[in-house]
């Protein structure tokens, strides 16, 4: 009687909509009964109870793993509506670890020769879903029975079932692939439409494999109307022409037939695709493709406009005219509403910029990127900065345009990406010298801005700024301005690795202005009592500003503010005593030139492989483990130097460890950014490493007067791609292109081989059905022969059509060749088939050149 | 069978105005020249079927991905919920198109069309192609408006089982199969048919035997 007082899937439903309960105790009810009601040895019960779970499973995400064995009982069930709850919940809940999934075979098996199509389709489908090795090696001799059955439905849910069998076990392909072939001349454009989709999906995993059987495509491409078929057909053709380039020039004319026939978008899209993928060197086809898809950005419906930018973006990299030409509408499709659009439109702009355009396209972008979402503004500043930065300010002429973007970048409201800009920043300060100025001034600006404190995006920038203005102070027009913006107060609201590179800039500043101070003393060995004050004035202000750093509670913040408040304090007397210069014995007078001299030594862009270029000494163990070690001598471990370890940073000086090593002359700190008045044991070091340093003591002839010499690089000149200033761009331009420095390029190469490397892994995984696809090719081609030689009714129109395209001198050789072998005149079709079967013998597939 | 809503979510009656949008095949060139289109997948063309209403209710959920098909169903839940985000924040009248590589993996595009109150989407990867995808929907939107004759959101509710007969017919193992809505309905009604068959074959010896059973 259980049966009659069951729910219904309806009622669980309805009940759901009523239930005052509360989703999940309802669900948690429903799952007690039916978990009693699949216990039931009346099937009735028991179906509806798992049509019950599996309704749960799929809307509310309950767990129906536990119900397997239950749903192999109802899929045994004779009643087909059993059968296909059963079949079901098996699609829905079965995986690969399904323990019960061994006992299914012999039901499908049963099914799939069942006389109702219905349960056949049932099982299909089943084994489309759940197909696992064990079971697409056994039931492939049934799939290949439907593969040639009568009945069209059948037929070709048979048809879809093939891929998942051939990707689970690739013997099958032996079994099954002639019938897969025979059914491309069919006649049924269902099971045309199937067939095809399984050789676009076969092609797309490796389409060698497919290519002798480009001939079989191209009439169907040429005779179908289906665009359905056509699309996938569109989709294998653009497969193989990656493969054999010469197809491309024979399917351009059908491909353009189409696009120029149809009214269906679908298909126009999708040889516009092909085209301009695919055969991008077939002018023609492609001025058609671009014509095609200027129709596209004129349309009102937004997926049209987003697919025409689409297809422009894959055309851009070879085609670049065809996106200038429609620059008008990718500008416009900037301020679309649709987020899809506006992206594609943003990477299209960006793929047209030129060194010639670049500032006016920034300039357009930048108003977009000050009216738009936070979301699509970031964007265009992160594809600006990834441009403009590309293979070293490649296309940037104009740096100091370029510094003073940068900056205006970080005043849009919107602006996230911080830590880009800073990067940048430092970048082009270290490797475009003649952008230091314009890269001050712009500092300058950034730091007195209040509205950035406030933003914590933009922190990294202020951190570059600062950096900026203390590391090319010689620039700044006003120090003590500058040290009144890096001593605000309202500077407590960044972080303290932030504000630890304030304090330090300040330093350099106040270096630089006792520096000038003292120098200015000795020339004119007298002083004006305005410089006196001015110069204590800002001492003043420093002492001021960075006193109650001393007290904070970040260690890095609180050590660097002493420094700067010691080296005051050493330095106020000697201010206070207006001591002469001449007078060499002031201590501050020469820890100050001894600074000045550490500060003025420029740093230089650091190389990605720098260090692998430093090799390995003999006896130096790297791989040891040195874990044992410690308790060995960890007594004699402690008091190591630690001058030699902080030193490489470049900007974690402190007074205190220079002092030491202004004692000991700079004793031995192997990475140190070194003084040039340092010892000659260091200069000994230095000749010795030199190749590994990116600072450079040689002295520039050709230097100008300038305080520095420039490049700062290494000694391997190599290293140094110093852009040449190309003559032609002299012209263009007035003013010439600054020397940018660029490392070695090397590293590039490097992640593309592995790249390639990684891709050519990946395609292992797919050879045992490649290598299967082709062999039974082979096989079905020599079958083909022996049935064409011996009825070859058409033959003659395919002979023409072959050997029409052929090439010349190609068909002569191979006339020759044929001749040798069995002299009887043979079309082009023959000629590729046994060539085929040559290759047969041999092992190896030859791609035939059937269409060339 | 138009039951009153006094569920706890609401839902609305509206008919999903399938007629009003039928754009006459603006894609393809008309409902006679739609194809059949029987695809496949090592790489799973379509990858996979949802249904949710506005309120992020899921209506019918087929995956065809066999990576998200192994998932848990509660990370089956949750990348219905992702899709479901990313459509409401979408504004009307923009493109149909998303890119969500970071839900179902590379190469993934998503279509969706919006019915009154339900959202149909379809996931599927480079295989396909985007404007028949749209197609497939509108297939798909037509064919169950022949079936419950002005289908509504209720209709898809109460009506789970014959829900997935359509879409059985239409997507096969994540490849299209069948885009002729009157073939879809003829096999959608001999399989009703079929069941209906042999239900009644087994309620008489069935309820007869219960009887027996029961007293």
């Amino acid at each position: 009687m259980d049966n009659l007082f069951q729910r219904s899937l309806e009622d669980l439903i309805k009940g759901f909509r009523l239930q005052l309960l509360g989703e999940s105790s309802f669900i948690s009810r429903a799952l007690e009964e039916i978990r009693r009601e699949v216990k039931a040895t009346d099937l009735s019960t028991k179906s509806t109870a798992l049509h019950k779970l599996s309704y749960l499973a799929a809307i509310h995400g309950v767990d129906m793993s536990w119900a397997a064995f239950h749903a192999l009982e109802v899929v045994s069930s004779s009643r087909f509506h059993h059968k296909r709850i059963g079949y079901q919940a098996i699609t829905q809940s079965f995986h690969d670890q399904t323990s019960v999934l061994l006992l299914i075979t012999n039901q499908l098996r049963k099914d799939l020769n069942s006389v109702n199509e219905y349960e056949v389709s049932l099982a299909l489908e089943c084994l489309s879903r759940i197909g696992t090795r064990d079971l697409a090696r056994d039931l492939s001799p049934e799939v290949f029975t439907l593969l040639g059955s009568s009945k069209s439905f059948v037929r070709k849910k048979a048809t879809g079932v093939v891929l998942r069998v051939f990707d689970k076990y690739p013997d099958a392909v032996k079994v099954c692939f002639k019938r897969l072939v025979e059914n491309l001349e069919t006649s049924d454009p269902q099971i045309l439409s199937a067939v095809v989709g399984v050789f676009c999906e076969l092609a797309s995993k490796d389409p060698t494999s497919c290519l002798p059987l480009a001939p079989e495509f191209f009439k169907i491409l040429v005779d179908s109307r289906n665009n359905w078929v056509l699309i996938k057909l569109l989709k294998i053709f653009s497969k193989l022409a990656s493969v054999e380039p010469r197809l491309g020039r024979k399917v351009a004319e059908p491909i353009c037939e189409h696009m120029k026939r149809t009214v269906a978008k679908s298909l126009v899209f999708e040889c516009v695709r092909t085209v301009v993928s695919s055969l991008s060197d077939h002018e023609a086809a492609v001025e058609l493709a671009v014509a095609k898809i200027r129709e596209f950005l004129v349309e009102d419906d937004p997926n049209l406009k987003y697919l025409g930018l689409h297809a422009l973006s894959i055309a851009a990299p070879k085609h670049l005219w065809a996106v200038l030409e429609n620059k008008e509408a990718v500008v416009k499709a900037l301020s679309d509403e649709d987020p899809n659009v506006k992206l594609e439109a943003l990477h299209l702009l960006m793929a047209m910029v030129t060194e010639d355009n670049v500032s006016e396209i920034s300039r357009i972008l930048m108003n977009y990127a000050l009216k738009s979402d936070p979301l699509f503004c970031n964007e265009i500043i992160i594809s600006v900065l990834s441009v403009c930065s590309r293979n070293a300010y490649e296309i940037i002429v104009d740096f100091d345009w370029y510094v003073s973007l940068l900056g205006e970048m970080a005043r849009i409201p919107h602006c996230q990406r911080g830590e880009e800009i800073e990067h940048q920043l430092i970048d082009i300060g270290m490797r475009v010298r003649d952008a230091r100025p314009q890269l001050v001034r712009v500092s300058w600006a950034l730091l007195i801005d209040p509205a950035l404190l406030g933003n914590m995006f933009l922190h990294p920038i202020l951190s570059a700024a600062s950096w900026v203005s203390g590391e090319y102070v010689e620039f700044s027009k006003n120090p003590y301005e500058l040290v009144e913006a890096l001593v605000q107060p309202r500077t407590d609201l960044l972080p303290p690795y932030i504000r630890a590179i304030y304090i330090h800039s300040v330093f350099k500043v106040l270096v630089f202005c006792l520096g000038s101070y003292f120098s200015a003393q000795e020339s004119s060995s007298g002083s004006s009592s305005t410089v006196y004050e001015s110069i204590l004035n800002l001492v003043n202000v420093i002492e001021i500003g960075v006193w109650p750093l001393s007290g904070a509670y970040d260690v890095e913040v609180q050590e660097r503010a002493k420094n700067v408040l010691g080296f005051i304090g050493m330095a106020k007397q000697d201010i206070a005593k207006n001591v002469n210069l001449q007078d060499n014995d002031a201590e501050a007078c020469r820890v100050t030139a001894f600074m000045e001299d550490m500060f003025s030594e420029e740093l230089g862009p650091i190389s990605a492989n720098a260090q692998e270029k430093v090799c390995v000494p003999d006896g130096l163990e790297l791989e040891e483990n040195l874990g044992d070690l410690e308790e060995i001598c960890g007594k004699f471990l402690k008091p190591v130097e630690s001058d030699s370890v902080s030193c490489t940073d470049k900007i974690s000086f402190s007074v205190s460890k220079l002092r030491i090593r202004d004692q000991q002359e700079a004793s031995s700190s192997s990475t140190s950014l070194p003084a040039k008045a340092s010892s000659s044991l260091l200069a000994e070091h230095r000749k010795r490493h030199g190749m590994y340093y990116l600072t450079s003591e040689k002295n520039d002839p050709d230097s100008n007067g300038t305080p520095k010499d420039y490049p700062p690089a290494n000694d391997l000149a190599s290293e140094i791609l110093l852009d040449p200033l190309d003559p032609k761009r002299k012209a263009k331009h007035r003013k010439s292109r600054p020397v940018v420095v660029k490392l070695d390029e090397g590293g590039e190469s490097r992640i593309t081989t592995s790249q390639a490397k990684t891709k050519q892994e990946s395609v292992t995984d797919d050879e045992s059905l490649s290598r299967a696809i082709q062999s039974a090719l082979l096989v079905n081609k020599k079958g083909k022969e022996r049935e064409k030689c011996e009825g070859n009714s058409n033959l003659v129109v395919q002979e023409e059509e072959t050997s029409r395209i052929e090439k010349p001198q190609n068909s002569e050789k191979k006339k020759k060749k044929k001749k040798k072998k069995n002299g009887e005149r043979t079309s082009g079709k023959h000629r590729s088939r046994r060539r085929s079967e040559v290759a047969s013998s041999s092992e190896q597939v030859e791609i035939p050149d059937l269409l060339l | 069978m138009k039951v009153t809503t006094r569920g706890s979510f609401p839902i609305s009656y509206e008919s999903l105005r399938v007629k009003q949008k039928v754009r006459g095949g603006v894609h393809h060139q008309g409902p006679n020249e739609i194809g059949v289109l029987g695809v496949s997948g090592i790489v799973k063309m379509i990858k996979a079927v949802m249904m949710m209403n506005t309120q992020g209710k899921p209506r019918l959920a087929k995956f065809y991905d066999f990576l998200v098909r192994c998932l848990p169903v509660e990370k089956q839940q949750e990348l219905i919920r992702g899709v479901f985000s990313v459509l409401s924040s979408r504004p009307e009248n923009v493109s149909n198109f998303l890119e969500i590589d970071s839900l179902f993996g590379p190469d993934s595009r998503l279509v969706y069309k919006h019915y009154a109150t339900l959202y149909f989407v379809l996931v599927f990867d480079g295989s396909e192609n985007e404007l028949a995808m749209l197609d497939l929907i509108q297939v798909l939107v037509e064919t169950l408006d022949k079936c419950f004759s002005n289908v509504c959101e209720l209709d898809i509710v109460f009506n789970y089982s014959k829900m997935h007969t359509v879409l059985d017919e239409i997507v096969f193992g994540g490849q299209v199969l069948e885009t002729r809505s009157d073939e879809i309905m003829k096999a959608v009604e001999e399989i009703s048919k079929l069941e209906a068959a042999s239900n009644s074959i087994s309620l008489v010896p069935k309820s007869v035997s219960g009887w027996r059973g029961g007293r």
